[in-house]
């Protein structure tokens, strides 16, 4: 099978090779387990991502030796938390080209993008004052989204247009599965204040020109958010070079625990925007009346925060960065063809997306004719290979392309060859099973 | 792989009525003021529920005419009425939509009663974590959904329909 597989698109570094992957997967102890008497075969880190063992350590030793209230209290163990929690947003964000004070910590990538909307959302009832004037929406303006968001990119949008009184729009997407570029440009308009959009798709595994979309917003004066949860984790990300205002992350897709995300801001927008969550730890002077606020990242960080998350967080970068994401993304782009390639060799699969030697990331959805995902679910996992059913929190692009529920497999760095090639070869036993003959 | 974990979950009795899918409407279902009009000139109350399995999305509506039954007036009224007729419409996996083609055979034409213990007995079943075996004589059909049982994720499959059906009982 692999002499059918074309170079990958992102063939600019060496993939890693199976036995460093091989290497890889004694770091991550889930992996080495039966599933329903068969070897794990986990393809399901576009959902969630399995933890090296480094990071479970970081978060242990954290708790262990470290832990205290940061940025509170003088003593010496709390001093020492607050260092290492500061330590881990400078790892993150360096991992993607951002300063500092330009990494907000959140809950997950859903609350990132609900600290945006909800920041613009305050910001339209006045709060902020002047500066925040900016970021004022209401009758007459317009939120652009695309068809392929997840709903964590579309239902904020869908609110905060609700609660000011702007127009929601999107972007269509295309038969492939891509973004239809042409009709982008007549959606985004002199009205358009935001443009939001993903990077890459969690269900086509499309990746959308973000130079483009990046030049149409800044043509119009509109605000660019890039959700970056399927890109950061499995390709090099610069937000600085994207040039975006905001990009959001979770932590779990991306070797990290569940619990911690990102906001990306550049500062000069996070400096100038009303707060989301309001409470301790983000102020500095408070009457019974009125209270003035940390500047950015501190003023979006209410409450105490998910330490041990961030420190465990910033391990997964460190192992990523140490395995190099250069490599990473080219490995996922072979293994994303080599899944397009054995799947469109299959009997009544319809792939969706686009097809093979087009750029994706390392997973590909599909639909099995006269079969449900939920049964080719359910076959598969008897084999030990988890896979994801359904509609992917992606409703309207799978009305979109025409279907209700669709099987995705998804790959990662620890993700090796034969695995991939087990789940095409059960998935030909499924139509048989059913009684279907293509 | 073998098998025969497959075989008992997917028996065939369920993977058949997924095909053939007993008392489905081809069609989209009338508007439902306008069914019930109808229906009422036949002497049928008309009711109906929808179900999203949100797992899935799977869904399904039931939809179902009673007629209260004068001659079994007994007891309880609303007990002693028939299920007349009953139709439903749904997109899903073949666990959830066998199980909604099962339910068309098993309940038209029994009385509420009847069917809210056959629903009982169902569910009694399914929530049993394949430590009941079904009874053929009570539960006909329902009991190759037995094997479910033992996947709790497809509970929720398997009871869709029946869920809708029950909503639908208490309905308006």
């Amino acid at each position: 099978m692999t002499s059918s597989v074309p170079p990958s698109p992102r063939a600019n570094a060496r993939p890693l090779t199976d036995e460093e992957v091989d290497r890889i997967r004694n770091d991550f102890p889930i992996l080495a387990q039966q599933v329903n008497g068969h070897p794990l075969n986990y393809l399901d880190s576009g959902a969630t991502s399995q933890n090296p063992l480094s990071v479970m350590e970081a978060e242990q030793e954290f708790y262990e030796q470290r832990n205290a209230a940061v940025h509170r209290g003088a003593h010496t163990l709390a001093f020492g938390a607050t260092e290492t929690f500061e330590a881990a947003r400078t790892t993150v964000a360096a991992f993607i080209g951002a300063r500092d004070d330009e990494v907000v910590w959140t809950s997950n990538a859903t609350e990132a993008v609900n600290l945006v909307a909800y920041s613009f959302s305050n910001a339209s009832l006045g709060l902020g004052g002047a500066a925040a004037r900016r970021f004022r929406l209401g009758a007459g303006d317009e939120i652009v989204v695309t068809e392929m968001e997840h709903h964590a990119n579309l239902i904020p949008w869908q609110q905060l247009a609700l609660r000011t009184g702007a127009t929601l729009r999107f972007i269509p997407v295309l038969d492939d599965g891509t973004l239809d570029l042409a009709a982008a440009a007549g959606v985004v308009g002199p009205r358009t204040r935001v443009l939001a959009f993903t990077h890459a798709s969690n269900v086509v595994g499309t990746v959308n020109p973000v130079d483009e979309l990046v030049a149409l917003a800044r043509s119009v004066g509109a605000l660019v958010l890039l959700d970056a949860c399927q890109s950061v984790p499995h390709m090099p990300v610069d937000v600085a070079a994207l040039d975006v205002d905001f990009a959001v992350f979770s932590g779990h897709k991306m070797l990290g625990p569940t619990g911690i995300g990102v906001l990306f801001g550049k500062y000069e927008l996070l400096a100038d925007m009303p707060p989301f969550l309001t409470g301790g730890s983000m102020i500095t002077t408070v009457d019974m009346h009125t209270a003035e606020f940390l500047a950015p990242p501190q003023r979006f960080e209410a409450g105490t925060q998910r330490i041990s998350q961030a420190i465990a967080l910033a391990a997964a970068v460190d192992y990523l960065t140490e395995t190099g994401m250069e490599r990473i993304a080219a490995r996922e782009a072979e293994l994303g063809q080599r899944l397009v390639t054995g799947l469109t060799d299959i009997p009544g699969v319809r792939l969706l997306g686009p097809p093979l030697g087009v750029e994706r990331i390392g997973l590909a959805s599909f639909d099995l004719a006269g079969v449900h995902a939920h049964d080719v679910g359910q076959y598969l996992d008897e084999a030990g290979i988890a896979v994801r059913i359904g509609h992917h929190c992606a409703q309207p692009l799978h009305r979109r392309l025409g279907v209700t529920a669709s099987t995705r497999a998804s790959t990662y760095l620890y993700t090796t060859t034969d695995e991939v090639d087990q789940f095409l070869a059960t998935l030909r036993e499924v139509a048989p099973f059913f009684g279907v003959h293509s | 792989m073998t098998n025969s974990a497959m075989q008992q979950l997917y028996q065939q009795i369920i993977l058949d009525h997924a095909k053939s899918r007993h008392g489905a409407s081809p069609d989209e279902l009338p508007p439902l003021a306008e069914a019930a009009a109808a229906a009422d000139a036949r002497g049928l109350h008309l009711t109906e529920s929808h179900q999203v399995n949100t797992t899935c999305g799977d869904e399904v509506t039931v939809r179902m005419g009673v007629r209260a039954d004068p001659d079994r007036a007994d007891g309880d009224a609303d007990g002693d009425a028939v299920i007349d007729e009953l139709v439903w419409r749904g997109d899903g996996c073949s666990i959830s939509m066998a199980s909604a083609s099962v339910l068309s055979d098993s309940v038209r034409g029994t009385t509420v009663a009847e069917s809210r213990a056959l629903l009982d007995t169902f569910r009694e079943m399914l929530r049993s974590r394949g430590t009941i075996e079904p009874d053929e004589e009570v539960l006909g059909d329902a009991a190759a959904f037995g094997g479910v049982s033992r996947y709790p994720a497809r509970v929720k499959c398997a009871m869709l329909a029946w869920v809708a059906f029950e909503a639908a009982l208490l309905g308006p």
